[in-house]
């Protein structure tokens, strides 16, 4: 046989193999295709609910290693968003909050109007709060919260502020829990509260007056236990740092200027005296299927700034009926009050500015007692609609020895406010609120400001406590 | 005499202490080495009863009074032990299949009210109260309750019912959810579940999913009356069948029926009994009806020839009221749970009543 022939004969049999080689692969593909279709119908049958009277799969471990059979185990794709709500690692809960007002007074200077850090601070346009929530679980033993806030000043100038940043004790025995960083005290109701959450576009004039702009929060622990009584009550006990603008009726050095007509240092801690002390008790009753009632009292003591030292006392009440046949809430009727009372022991002061040896100013020691209240009622009358109406009330028990000599004090002088709003949730996400306010003040006169506050949600919706 | 006390799971507090007492009015140190005392109530402890009576004969070698005291304090041992299980259900309809299972062997306390829209139940301190002294908290999941229930679950710091604790029993587990988002989810959808439809208990067959979870929550808790919880869920398995069955059979005429609801509430339930949902009041889940939508609702429907519009009892009625005028349908105001009206007392009665208020409504 040729070379050449031999070498085709050669060339024919590779190509028969190759041939054969393709049949074979081409054959085994279509055997895979046909039995992953036949998977894929066995799992779809699998995944539908089993027709006529059906017979349960029964959960081997319910709370532990099952999980649903169709929340789809889907890879994870770089285009995907990330989970951070309802997805199964949950381990940072981010949440964002834009807070808005816009409107219009009468006042010359609205910030002497307004008491809250986050009220309405001009004519125009006002950002009251950009809020930043992170939440989640630490470990087993700890849940953590931060919320910080940024706002823009009537400058312009944006700022941060750390508003609470603290971890939370979940299972301590004997009903006990604690918490530790910084965070809002637990003084009366509304002082917890977000200014979000608030039903009013701006604090109550009585919550700025004794617990400050920014409400009354600083950097502390606390311990709560809850009594082994039939009806809900817990006893919490907060120990925090007295001083900064934060604890406002203490060591708290308001800028420089004078506090109740003497200067205010916020000093140091020498010793356990100097730290701020709040008890507080709270109670809840059922009264009906559809009423409740809470019920709290709480103190507040510490040193001030002047040299004295400073009690706060406070009892707030908040009831609310809600319709047994609520249609997302809706219809309910609560109505909230707290009442408050400071007792500022004012420390003495002299002053010789020219240093002739004679005091143009000497202030001896003087209790200086203020009251304040507030009563809110709220009425959603419609799903997402709710009317509201509050009523603010602050005055001095008598004037103080340093306002007979420097004039009535804007910070004690009496004054009330009275502010009905109309509140629309479009949803549970974002909101459009608009505000009446006529303030009455001994020292000013009448004034009639008119505010639209609104708010948008993003992420986690962190549930709120009743 | 040396002695063993044995102890069974929780109770070692109680053990504890009645060695203690007894310690201290005989007088004298009781060994952990030797077994003598036991409740008796697992196979274990019945053979070391059975082992320490052939040992040392203690029938015949204790005095009365330690015989006594003894008695006594198993007596105690045994009451604390075969204390109620304590149950909290977020619904009253995992808390009615909770009683089924659990009997006289547990208490249940059930949070919101039928009548009442679960998504929105107030988190009244109460509640701390309650889930404070829990054993078992029984939750649908799927974020039905993510609205009210952490913040109970973190003022009522119960260890027992944590997430992952033994005594947090997710309900929807092992059902099988429907209308799960495929695609993405935003809130520009409205508040869709991301994790799929929670009203998961409105097919009864689910109910059997829901009872097998809480009964082997219940036996897993309190093992001694495990056999207990396990005849009661077959009981109850054989009743919710032979009325599955019937229902089936009731509803058998209606398959394929078109039907309007207010939120998608009934889904397990159209889904088990082959009705098809042709559209919901809402143009999205949790955003209130606007006319546009009512108005490209009603021809659509009327179109379809939906025949039913179903709603909860906590809906407003007016707008369901004009959309089912102006498509020509019923409306019925059907309870989706237990205690939504006075005569839905229990699971079977939510399906008895709501499927006898369909067949009802549709008679020719």
């Amino acid at each position: 046989m040729p070379l050449q022939a031999q070498e085709t004969n050669q060339l024919e049999q590779l190509k028969k193999q190759l041939q054969e080689m393709q049949q074979n692969f081409e054959r085994t593909q279509r055997e895979q295709q046909r039995q992953i279709e036949a998977l894929k119908k066995q799992i779809e049958e699998f995944q539908k609910p089993p027709p006529g009277p059906a017979t349960a799969p029964p959960p081997s471990a319910p709370s532990g290693t099952a999980a649903a059979s169709s929340a789809a185990a889907k890879p994870w794709s770089p285009s995907d968003p990330i989970p951070l709500l309802g997805g199964q690692r949950s381990y940072l809960n981010l949440s964002f909050d834009g807070l808005f007002t816009a409107g219009t007074s009468t006042a010359k200077e609205i910030e002497g109007l307004t008491t809250g850090g986050h009220d309405p601070k001009q004519r125009g346009f006002t950002v009251q709060n950009l809020e930043t929530t992170l939440e989640g679980k630490v470990d087993p033993y700890f849940r953590g919260l931060a919320a910080l806030i940024m706002q823009i000043d009537r400058e312009g100038e944006s700022f941060l502020e750390v508003e609470e940043a603290y971890l939370e004790s979940m299972a301590l025995p004997a009903n006990l829990q604690v918490r530790a960083g910084q965070f809002f005290t637990e003084f009366g109701r509304q002082n917890q509260f977000h200014p979000h959450s608030w039903d009013f576009v701006d604090q109550p004039l009585v919550m700025g007056r004794f617990l400050g702009g920014d409400g009354l929060r600083s950097a502390g622990a606390r311990v709560s236990w809850l009594t082994p009584t039939p009806f809900y009550s817990e006893l919490y006990l907060t120990i925090q740092n007295s001083h900064g603008e934060t604890a406002h009726s203490f060591r708290n050095e308001n800028e420089g200027e004078p506090f109740l007509g003497r200067p205010s240092e916020p000093g140091s801690v020498r010793n356990l005296d100097d730290m701020l002390f709040v008890p507080r008790y709270v109670a809840s009753f059922n009264l009906t299927d559809s009423q409740t009632l809470v019920a709290g009292a709480s103190g507040a003591f510490g040193p001030n700034g002047t040299g004295g030292n400073t009690e706060l006392f406070g009892v707030d009440l908040f009831w609310k009926w809600k319709s047994p046949r609520h249609h997302a809430g809706f219809p309910f009727v609560a109505w909230q009050t707290e009442a408050m009372l400071r007792r500022f022991k004012a420390g003495a002061f002299a002053e010789d500015a020219d240093g002739d040896g004679v005091n143009e100013l000497d202030l001896s020691g003087e209790r200086l007692t203020d009251y304040g209240l507030y009563s809110q009622m709220l009425y959603g009358f419609r799903k997402g609609w709710i009317a509201g109406l509050r009523g603010d009330y602050v005055f001095p028990d008598r004037k103080g020895e340093y306002e007979s000599i420097a004039g009535p004090d804007p910070d004690r002088a009496s004054r009330w406010r009275l502010s009905p709003n109309l509140t629309w949730y479009p949803s549970e996400f974002s909101k459009l609120r608009l505000q009446y306010n006529y303030d009455r003040r001994n020292t000013m006169g009448d004034d009639h400001s008119v505010w639209l506050q609104f708010e948008f949600l993003l992420g986690a919706h962190a549930a709120h406590k009743f | 005499m040396k002695t063993k006390l044995i102890r069974h799971g929780s109770d070692i507090r109680h053990w504890k202490f009645i060695r203690h007492s007894l310690e201290r009015v005989l007088k004298m140190p009781f060994g952990w080495n030797r077994p003598l005392a036991c409740c008796g109530r697992l196979p274990a402890c019945r053979n070391v009863r059975r082992q320490v009576a052939a040992e040392n004969g203690l029938a015949a070698r204790s005095t009365p009074f330690q015989n006594t005291l003894l008695a006594f304090a198993l007596a105690f041992a045994a009451t604390t032990a075969h204390a109620k299980l304590n149950v909290v259900a977020t619904l009253p309809d995992f808390g009615a299949i909770a009683e089924e299972i659990g009997g006289d062997k547990v208490k249940v306390t059930s949070i919101a009210r039928g009548t009442e829209d679960a998504h929105f139940v107030d988190a009244r301190p109460s509640f701390i109260r309650v889930l404070n002294q829990a054993d078992v908290l029984l939750e649908g999941g799927l974020d039905l309750e993510i609205g009210w229930l952490p913040p109970l679950l973190n003022a009522a710091r119960n260890a027992k019912i944590l997430h992952d604790a033994p005594g947090h029993v997710i309900l929807s587990r092992g059902i099988t959810v429907l209308e799960v988002p495929s695609g993405p989810v935003d809130r520009s959808m409205g508040d869709v579940h991301p994790s799929g439809n929670p009203h998961c208990w409105l097919d009864p067959a689910n109910g059997k999913v829901i009872a097998a979870s809480a009964a082997a929550a219940f036996a897993r808790l309190d093992p001694p009356n495990a056999a207990f919880y396990e005849a009661n869920l077959k009981t109850f398995n054989q009743r919710l069948d032979a009325k599955l069955a019937e229902w089936t059979k009731r509803m058998e005429p209606l398959r394929g029926l078109k039907v309007v609801t207010y939120h998608k509430s009934f889904s397990y339930f159209l889904e088990r009994f082959g009705l098809e949902l042709a559209g919901t009041i809402e143009p999205k889940p949790g955003i209130e009806p606007s006319p546009t939508h009512i108005n490209a609702l009603i021809p659509r429907a009327k179109e379809e020839g939906v025949k039913l519009v179903l709603v909860e009892p906590c809906r407003p009625r007016k707008t369901p009221e004009y959309v089912a005028g102006s498509i020509g349908a019923k409306l019925l105001i059907l309870p989706t749970s237990v205690g939504g009206n006075a005569k839905v007392k229990d699971y079977i009665d939510l399906f008895d009543y709501d499927i006898g208020q369909i067949v009802e409504a549709l008679k020719p």
